[in-house]
Order: structure tokens, then sequence, then C-alpha cells
């Protein structure tokens, strides 16, 4: 089995659109959680969710680009364009031929969707853009990566809701590793802040009117973010021998399902997973620093999520430092996993992103969730959760290098 | 004739339950009933669709909702104050 690294991060995210602006937002303890600005916001009951503010599509891509680009798909290809750059990585010859890519995404082109829809029925028109199939592809993103960098080898899209971005970087993990591919981009995209996006998620009733609180006993529910992150994944000896940057080793992966209930968490369902990840990364739980916690924000995840770290990690439980960074950058819903793996390459680099709006302790949240302020710390192994709704778990663990 | 607002409270609690609504007695819980959350986001739409009203409530809390979801007799209660307050 071969060692697996990151050479190379992306991003476009409410906090910033590249890793310096996350790194140092996320250090701030910033909140990009703010009113909405789009159409028919007077209809919706929730109006706050951490948009992607400024964008501007066209300082990035051609007239005719952004005609085939739902807005998920813009953010991944910046993003991606920021990590092979950093990576220092050419595809051409035998590493374009083997190099691929494997993307999360929940909604795919919502966006995309939502307006063809709004054309169609309520506006009554007949006709829609020519392009709307291949822009709300749950495959676009990846594809359109793959076009842009010239990956000819594995590419597809994960579509496991929340946990989007952690099977797809678990499975990118998990191919480096095998010899498969010697390098894949890997991360998640997600643009669900639109109307029908929004009205979909109300329905649910879990979704917080006024701010994303985890871990705080005053917490009411989750607040929607978009974005995209995504890294190059590469085989450890083929970064050596080029001398690339590493910023970090990816050590252990692990999936499972709750098989239980479709909204509802199940906490043996998430320590499943957790010991599972250890177990591939062959660590005793004691070994792990930092945990960035899916931690939702809602009543019941928070509680769920507590309880399966304490079964798994016991006494160790009240060493380790665990936060949430949705209470920043909102829920990226299938883009979570990518977001926060940027806190976990910050925490790698001695500063724990804090939980944000941590205003009253909840007992049954008793953890060091590093309370509105980072932390400075030395973290040599950190792990990153990921619980969607369908109880679908995936855990992924780093090291640094 | 049209049902009361208590009639048809109970035919959408007694629906959501699959009960007859000879079974829905007015102090019942909604968990006597048999109805999970799911089931209650479900019950609380129907009503919402029904009656044209806004139900305050969020699932996170549905204690803090500011709508009495303790018995079948205080969700009565509770639609026919949000209607009057419609009216």
């Amino acid at each position: 089995m071969r060692r697996v690294v990151i050479t190379g991060a992306g991003t476009v995210n409410p906090l910033a659109q590249d890793v310096e602006g996350s790194f140092a937002a996320l250090s701030e303890g910033r909140c990009a959680i703010a009113p909405l600005d789009l159409p028919d916001v007077e209809r919706l009951a929730i109006k706050i969710g951490a948009q992607v503010q400024g964008w501007q599509a066209e300082a990035h891509f051609t007239r005719s680009e952004i005609a085939l680009y739902d807005r998920f798909t813009q953010f991944a290809l910046v993003a991606a364009r920021q990590a092979v750059a950093q990576s220092g990585l050419v595809f051409a010859g035998d590493l374009a031929a083997r190099s691929g890519v494997v993307l999360g995404t929940a909604g795919g082109g919502l966006t995309t969707q939502d307006d063809s829809y709004r054309t169609v029925y309520a506006e009554g028109k007949n006709r829609v853009h020519p392009f709307v199939v291949p822009r709300l592809m749950h495959n676009s993103a990846a594809a359109q990566i793959s076009i842009a960098h010239d990956l000819q080898g594995p590419g597809f899209s994960v579509a496991t809701a929340c946990a989007s971005s952690n099977h797809a970087m678990g499975l990118a993990f998990q191919m480096v590793r095998s010899g498969m591919a010697p390098v894949m981009l890997t991360g998640g995209a997600e643009a669900m802040l639109c109307f029908g996006g929004l009205k979909a998620w109300e329905g649910l009733r879990v979704m917080s009117p006024d701010g994303c609180r985890p871990f705080s006993a005053n917490r009411n529910g989750m607040v929607m973010g978009e974005g995209a992150a995504v890294y190059v994944f590469e085989d450890h000896d083929h970064a050596r021998a080029r001398g690339a940057p590493v910023l970090a080793e990816v050590i252990g992966f692990a999936m499972g399902s709750d098989a239980s209930d479709i909204v509802m968490p199940l906490p043996e369902g998430a320590a499943r997973v957790m010991r599972a990840a250890l177990a591939d990364a062959g660590l005793p739980p004691d070994a792990v620093g930092y945990i960035n916690a899916h931690g939702t924000g809602t009543a019941a995840n928070d509680r769920s999520e507590v309880a399966a770290i304490r079964q798994v990690f016991g006494d160790h439980a009240d060493r380790l430092l665990v936060s949430s960074t949705k209470s920043m950058h909102g829920h990226l819903i299938g883009a979570a996993g990518g977001v926060e793996l940027l806190a976990c390459l910050l925490a790698l680099q001695g500063t724990v992103a804090p939980t944000i709006s941590h205003q009253i302790a909840d007992p049954e949240c008793a953890l060091d969730v590093v309370a509105n302020v980072a932390r400075r710390a030395e973290i040599e192994v950190v792990m990153s959760n990921a619980f969607a709704f369908g109880g679908m778990n995936a855990v992924l663990l780093l090291r640094r290098p | 004739m049209s049902q009361s607002i208590q009639e048809q409270v109970i035919a959408i609690l007694a629906e959501q339950a699959v009960l007859d609504v000879s079974d829905v007695s007015l102090d019942a819980t909604l968990a006597a009933l048999g109805l999970d959350s799911l089931g209650l986001v479900e019950t609380i739409f129907a009503i919402e669709e029904r009656f044209d009203i806004s139900v305050p409530f969020n699932a996170n809390d549905p204690a803090q909702s500011g709508f009495d979801l303790s018995s079948v007799a205080s969700i009565i209660a509770a639609v026919q104050a949000l209607i009057a307050a419609k009216a």
C-alpha cells in the first residue's frame, strides 16, 4: 500500500475565495452568516445563510464557459485551479492518463434546476436554456475539472448528502493508496442557496432563523452555506520525487451506515465509523488531538455526536479539542467536509479554529469545543467527521507531514 | 355541513397516526398517538395547508416554538388562536 499526501488545496467559500483568506478567517473566528441576498427572499421563513459574497464568474471564466457552468461548478473549478497551482503539477503523458477526480455534491446544479423550473412553471415559457442538462448534472463539476486539467483517469461524483465530500475524499485516498491512480483531485462543491433549495430545507423545520450555535445549549438549528474545496491527493513517493510541498498525510478513512432512520442520527453508527477510521490508520484513540466535528447546530446532531465521541475516546475525550467551524461558514452540505478539511490543515499547523457563537454550555455537549476563540496547540493527528441524512457516515484522519 | 376546527385537527392527526378519529382523544399526547418527529412535521404541514396559517415550529426545540404540542386539546386551542389572529 502506498502512502498518500495532500500537495495542494483550493477553495471558494463564504469566508474567503482562497485558502490563505480562509485560514485567516478561521483563525479570527469570523462569521460569514448574514441576511440572505437572493430573489424572493421575502417569501422565505429562514432569511439567513452563508453566501459567497461578491462572486464574479466573469473574473474567472469566459462567457461561453459561464453558459455551461452552474454556480457549484464555478466554485469547484476555481478551487481546483488553486489546488493544482499550489501542487505544481502539470498533467501530461502517463500522469494525465492515470490521474482523476472524484467530487462530492448533494444538490449538483440545483440553482440551474430552480431557474429552469421557474421558467416553465412560474413564467409559463415553453423553452429553457439549451445547456440545462450539462449544467445541472451532479457530475458536471467533476467532469469540467477533468476537462480543464486533462485528467483522463477515474472521474465521478459522490452524493451522500452532508457526507458527500468526506466520502469523495475517502475514495480518492483509497484509489491513490491502492496504486490505481498516482494523483486524484478531490473534495466537494455545493450551491443550494436558491429559493427552491431553501424552501425544501425550511419544510423540514431544522433550520435556525437566527444563527448557527453548535454545542451551545441555546442552539436551534443549522444554517446553510455554499462553496467548494478541492485538494490534490498524491502518491507520497511521487510527491517526494518531485520535491512537492506536503500539507498533510491522509492516514485513515472509514464509512458506514446507521441503518436506522432517514434523518435521526444514531450515536452507535457514528462511533462505529470513527473506530473503523482509527483501525484503518492503525492508531489508538489517544493519538487524535483535534476533531473537526460535524457539529451542525441541530439539537439532535450535536447531542448524538458528542455521545459518539465519548463512546470512542473515553477519558481522552476530555483532552481532545473539538470544534465545529459550521458556526462560521454555515453548513455547506455536500461541500461541508471539503471546506472543513481546511480547518484540519490549519490545526496541523498549530491553530485550532473555534466553535463561534457558543453562548451557553450544554451538559449534553460537555467537551472542550474551543469556544469562540481559536487555540494554539501542537496537533499531530486530526479527525474529520461527516454524518449525513440517511445515516451515512464518513470519517477521515490526517497527520502532520 | 362543514366540520369544526376541532374535528378537522383530529381528522388530520388520525390520518397521520393511522388511527380512527374515535381513537384520538382530547387528552392524548402525540407520543401516545404514535407520532414520531417526522410524523409531527407532516402533521404541522397538513394543519398549515388546511387552515392557511403558519405554525411557529422548530424541530430543534419544539417546547420553545410557542405552539403548545402537549396534547390533542392544546394543539386544537393553538390552531384556533392562530386562525383567530389571522381574522
